[in-house]
């Protein structure tokens, strides 16, 4: 899986498990600040990264994670890409 | 019948065999988790089977964090994620403070406490996708108002509380509510070890002027269980009898 594919497929999780405006998220969007997910909101979405990526991402890497590139970085590494 | 899967641990007799019974009875598959009394469990799943319920026995120390991992994948496997927990695992060691060894302060808060972290940390990823959750902890009375010889026991039984108010707080939102239920004087074994002299001095204390049955405090936990209780979250529901404590 390329890179543009994992980010359209976050995109997609995000407003399927999170119920955001799709032209709210932009790559450099910040979880808290711009799309105002609340932490719970972040562990919620990597648990359906881990799911759907068939990854795993521990709470150490996942603390990191403020924006939606980053998660998209996470998940690329992880899977090899 | 619901397709929902309860997991009540240290449910092989007293109070958790009356809410694995209980909750069975309310149509829920039960995952009867007991550490080392198999024959006891295996009656509690067969008491349930021949009822028309659904029920496995599962064995795991639940202050063990693999054995709970292990008993997590081992319901899956069998019954489904759970959307019920009831955190009643419970065990005493009773001594004056003073006297009271390390070990003994451990043991009782990693069985009684430490096993509802673990046992809640497990459950909540499912109850979150699904968007739905019942996590309920026994506590006690004396956790709430304390108990001479039950230092440990009651500080335990009162992180239950803090346990359940601080997760309420954090999941409300996905449709997941948590609370304790604190029963008071319940004839069960532990109870039967007190000796007549405390019974007759605890009587005249209880209101209702009797000690409760384990299914009376398990009807509070099938409720609490319920649809009906969506709007009750970070609540302690105290089932003694009102004992004057």
């Amino acid at each position: 899986m390329d890179r543009a594919e994992v980010e359209a497929k976050m995109t997609d999780l995000l407003v399927e498990e999170l119920g955001l405006d799709r032209d709210k998220i932009t790559m450099s969007a910040t979880f808290d600040e711009d799309l105002e997910v609340d932490s719970l909101g972040v562990v919620e979405l990597l648990m359906a990264l881990e799911d759907n990526f068939g990854v795993t991402i521990p709470d150490e890497e996942a603390e990191a994670i403020g924006t939606v590139g980053q998660a998209v970085d996470v998940v690329m590494e992880k899977i090899g890409g | 019948m619901s397709d929902r899967v309860a997991l009540v641990t240290g449910a092989s007799r007293g109070i958790g065999r009356a809410i694995a019974v209980h909750l069975a009875a309310d149509g829920n598959a039960v995952a009867v988790n007991y550490r080392t009394r198999s024959d006891a469990a295996d009656e509690v799943v067969a008491t349930i089977l021949a009822a028309g319920g659904r029920a496995v026995a599962i064995a795991a120390d639940v202050g063990d964090a693999d054995a709970v991992a292990g008993l997590m994948d081992e319901i899956g496997e069998t019954l489904g994620p759970v959307s019920i927990l009831v955190n009643n695992a419970g065990i005493t060691d009773d001594n004056l403070l003073l006297r009271m060894k390390p070990e003994s302060w451990d043991r009782v808060i990693q069985v009684n406490l430490s096993s509802a972290y673990l046992c809640t940390r497990a459950v909540l990823r499912t109850m979150l996708k699904a968007r739905w959750g019942r996590i309920i902890s026994v506590t006690s009375v004396s956790g709430l108002s304390g108990n001479p010889g039950q230092a440990n026991y009651a500080a335990a039984k009162a992180g239950l509380v803090g346990l359940a108010k601080s997760v309420a707080k954090e999941v409300g939102s996905r449709g997941i509510t948590v609370n304790a239920v604190a029963p008071g004087f319940i004839e069960t074994d532990m109870t039967n070890q007190l000796g007549d002299a405390v019974r007759e001095a605890a009587l005249p204390a209880i209101a209702v002027g009797r000690f409760g049955t384990p299914e009376e405090v398990a009807s509070a936990v099938g409720y609490l269980a319920s649809d009906a209780a969506g709007y009750i979250t970070g609540q302690v529901l105290v089932v003694d009898g009102g004992l004057a404590f």
